[in-house]
């Protein structure tokens, strides 16, 4: 049995960096979705996803993820994604997420964008 | 090790069960790490799919890794089969963002991510199942 995402939260004022670290699949999705919405309810309207630790997503995960687009652009706030695997970046891409969500290489470039 | 054949129980996570069995073919073919993990990100939607949309009264996935070429292996070929109700392939919308960004249900991106990471897909459905076959080149 896969073992349950976890999830590790630096909190910055109204940012937050959530560290992922497995499978990216409907629990897993799940879970990011409420840690996401606590923190917007407590006025952090800025997410970074750091996947550096998720080397495998779904599409059932990748569509809560959308879920939580949609949330960050009623509330005007911003969500981006970094240290994604090449496989992962092409999905977000293919999926179109990167439209909607800034996607990074590295932590630094994308505090940079969410702090613009 | 030309053909490995597996079947599934339609469980949770039995998708990583089925990637597995990919990344092992195709690191016994030394296909690069990119296109292993782009395969195994297809296993996984292929399975997903069957688990959900197939209705199979088996509850089984059945599942065929082999490898194609004369002498060097070339291609990894997967089949993906269901002995569900089936679905018309051509009658699946393509998912696009903006509309799923104002849909209620958010899922349906399987095929597409499929289709995006594979070399080749094709979908044989009836009603006795769904069968699922892709290619990825070395």
């Amino acid at each position: 049995m896969t073992e349950s995402l976890k999830l590790r939260v630096d909190r910055r004022g109204n940012l937050a960096v959530v560290y992922t670290e497995g499978y990216i699949n409907n629990q897993g999705g799940e879970e990011i979705a409420r840690v996401a919405y606590k923190l917007l309810d407590d006025d952090c309207s800025r997410l970074l996803l750091n996947l550096s630790g998720t080397k495998i997503v779904n599409s059932i995960g990748i569509s809560i993820l959308i879920e939580i687009i949609e949330k960050m652009i009623e509330v005007d706030g911003k969500l981006a994604f970094c240290c994604l695997t090449p496989t992962i970046e092409k999905t977000f891409h293919i999926m179109g997420l990167a439209q909607y969500a800034g996607i990074y290489e590295d932590e630094q470039s994308a505090l940079g964008a969410l702090e613009t | 090790m030309r053909e490995v054949k597996l079947t599934l129980p339609m469980a949770p996570d039995m998708e990583i069960e089925a990637s597995e069995t990919a990344t092992s073919m195709a690191e016994a073919m030394s296909m690069s790490a990119d296109k292993i993990d782009e395969v195994r990100m297809a296993v996984v939607e292929a399975c997903i799919n069957a688990f959900e949309h197939s209705r199979s009264e088996d509850r089984q996935v059945h599942l065929t890794f082999e490898v194609m070429g004369s002498g060097n292996p070339e291609r990894l070929r997967i089949t993906v089969r269901d002995h569900g109700i089936g679905f018309d392939p051509d009658t699946v919308e393509e998912p696009t963002i903006e509309d799923k960004l104002k849909a209620e249900r958010k899922r349906g991106w399987g095929l597409k991510i499929i289709h995006g990471l594979m070399d080749d897909v094709a979908i044989l459905s009836n009603d006795r199942g769904t069968t699922l076959v892709m290619s990825k080149s070395v």
